[in-house]
């Protein structure tokens, strides 16, 4: 193990590391324990000049109260949430059969195929803006959250098929070559052997997919505008103006926004850095 | 065996005798075409645009290379002065960005222990990269605020006054926004080293350490090489999040003071939708700019790609 693990250590480098830990933590999340305090601040601080001190009262159920009664701010969670999650099945589902594609068969132009998926995931979006915006006008969805959806699952299925094609490469194959030996059809073999073993991918792609559709927001301003389809990331621009200045109003609409892809990489943790760290290890 | 489909026993015939030539390509139709509409063709079509003078609704005037002339400067134009600053400033974030591997590295060989409640301290670590560039950018405007953010609070301690605030100096601007977007870049280099470093061969480790290598001749010789996939991944994602950078500007700045912080994806973003009337033509020659620019990188990557996948065969 590297470094030399800290139990091996004079016991004084042991206390300093005990010590050196909370401490970094701490001003590795400063900006955010800023804005965390900013959010339980009554209004009046922010007016004496109290940024940094002590919240003169406990407003946490007032201000968070606001956010989610008195803005549009549930509205774009909404939002975010009816974009984000037929985004992800339409990615996964249209991905494990690619990657099933992919891994399981030799043909030409089967390597082409996987590269033209790599490539066009690094492309910079912007080359894709103004065709994609005029498409998806053409195509009457301007503003809608399927014109979206459709954008997201289409170019989010580049990185899903690089994953489910690896990860399906990595499969025992003798279990395929049994199926067929005793007969079973190809796409037999794809619903009832291949797919119940790509769980732990089809988990992994999920959490990472959400987080990712959740906090786009190039897209976002691109294809929608306005309350009525917005997510939430477009949303808290039009909540901070609502609320300029208000920097207690604001902290607290942004914890808000953050708090669902927070909520979901703290309760599949193990799934989200397997699916982040693909390839990292030989 | 019951029949699967209701085609005629012809075509069942012919299906079950080419069934591993055509599987594959049913599985593959739907999300190539979906694919290549929404991702391919758009490449394609964003190079056809950018030598067209629009609006984005009315007819394309073409223009030959009249966009790039003026973007450029070709011929007796000067260079855009929004595009000079723009590439200068892509530059910028380009090199500083780089700086969340190291820094990745080191927290995660800060972190690499097995001390009681370490689970909870790097997912903690990694936090930052949770949530979305929009809150950073906002809450680091808010760290960031003249006088009253806690940045300007703790400069005054040492005695430095950024005049404006780091966002509101056309001097510091930049920097500030990609101090920020370093902050969720580092916690992902620093999950993808330490998930490498748990995987590194113990033996070798032991065998180094035989060998009288310690500390960072140790870390250089023996623990570096073995992470070089995390390191390839770390340095792919740096280079495309530096390139793409576009919600933190738009977030902290949306382009200034005086256009100071503008880089080209928002450059882009900001002429193809200006307020003063769409000019799609234009944006999208930025667009193919900015491509090119990626293109070395991103042929780059597809050739290791490329290379570790022939050898695995």
């Amino acid at each position: 193990m590297f470094p030399t693990p800290i139990q091996n250590r004079p016991l004084a480098n042991q206390v300093s590391y005990q010590v050196l830990l909370p401490i970094a933590l701490i001003l590795w999340l400063l900006p955010l324990l800023a804005v965390m305090i900013f959010s339980i601040k009554p209004d009046v601080d922010f007016a004496k000049g109290n940024y940094w001190g002590l919240p003169s009262s406990f407003e946490l159920f007032n201000n968070y109260g606001r956010v989610f009664f008195a803005s549009d701010m549930p509205q774009y969670l909404l939002n975010s949430l009816f974009i984000t999650v037929p985004t992800v099945i339409g990615a996964v589902a249209l991905s494990s059969m690619t990657g099933f594609a992919l891994g399981v068969y030799k043909f030409r132009g089967n390597l082409l195929i996987f590269f033209m998926f790599i490539a066009g995931n690094f492309v910079p979006f912007q080359i894709l803006m103004v065709p994609v915006r005029d498409l998806t006008v053409n195509l009457n969805l301007y503003d809608t959250k399927l014109g979206l959806i459709l954008f997201h699952i289409a170019f989010q299925t580049g990185f899903c098929t690089l994953f489910m094609r690896n990860f399906i490469r990595a499969l025992p194959y003798s279990l395929i070559e049994a199926a067929r030996v005793e007969g079973v059809a190809e796409w037999k073999i794809f619903l009832y052997i291949v797919l119940p073993l790509m769980k732990p991918a089809i988990a992994a792609l999920s959490v990472l997919i959400f987080t990712f559709i959740w906090n786009d927001y190039f897209w976002a301003i691109v294809l929608t505008q306005g309350p009525d389809t917005q997510p939430v990331t477009a949303g808290i621009t039009a909540f901070n103006s609502q609320y300029r200045a208000a920097y207690h109003m604001m902290s607290a609409g942004s914890i808000v926004a953050a708090i669902p892809p927070v909520f979901m990489f703290f309760l599949m943790q193990k799934h989200f850095i397997a699916g982040l760290t693909l390839g990292s290890v030989k | 065996m019951p029949s699967d489909s209701t085609g005629s026993p012809k075509f069942n015939n012919w299906y079950r005798r080419n069934e591993i030539a055509i599987t594959p390509w049913l599985f593959l139709i739907p999300a190539v075409l979906f694919f290549a509409t929404y991702v391919i063709v758009p490449i394609g079509q964003s190079f056809w645009i950018s030598f067209h003078m629009w609006d984005g609704l009315g007819e394309k005037t073409f223009i030959g290379m009249g966009n790039y002339e003026r973007l450029l400067g070709l011929g007796d134009q000067k260079m855009d002065r929004k595009f000079e600053t723009s590439f200068w400033n892509n530059l910028k974030w380009l090199v500083l960005y780089l700086l969340a591997i190291p820094l990745g590295l080191f927290i995660a060989l800060f972190l690499n222990q097995t001390v009681a409640g370490i689970r909870l301290y790097k997912s903690l670590f990694f936090f930052p990269f949770v949530i979305s560039q929009v809150v950073v950018g906002l809450v680091f405007s808010w760290f960031y605020l003249p006088n009253d953010g806690l940045f300007d609070v703790l400069m005054s301690w040492f005695g430095i006054d950024i005049r404006g605030g780091v966002l509101g100096n056309p001097k510091t601007a930049t920097y500030g926004i990609i101090a920020a977007g370093l902050w969720p870049q580092t916690a992902y280099c620093m999950i993808l080293y330490l998930t490498g470093l748990n995987s590194v061969d113990p033996e070798q480790v032991e065998a180094g350490r035989l060998d009288g290598a310690k500390g960072f001749r140790m870390l250089w010789y023996v623990i570096l090489p073995q992470l070089r996939p995390a390191t390839f991944i770390a340095f792919v994602v740096t280079i495309i999040g530096a390139l793409r950078s576009f919600d933190f500007i738009a977030v902290m700045t949306n382009g200034g003071p005086f256009g100071s912080t503008r880089v080209l994806s928002f450059f882009m973003f900001e002429e193809s939708l200006s307020e003063f009337g769409f000019r799609m033509g234009y944006g999208a020659a930025i667009a193919v700019v900015l491509f090119f620019i990626m293109l070395g990188f991103i042929a780059y990557f597809l050739f290791q790609m490329w290379h570790d996948e022939k050898e695995s065969r």
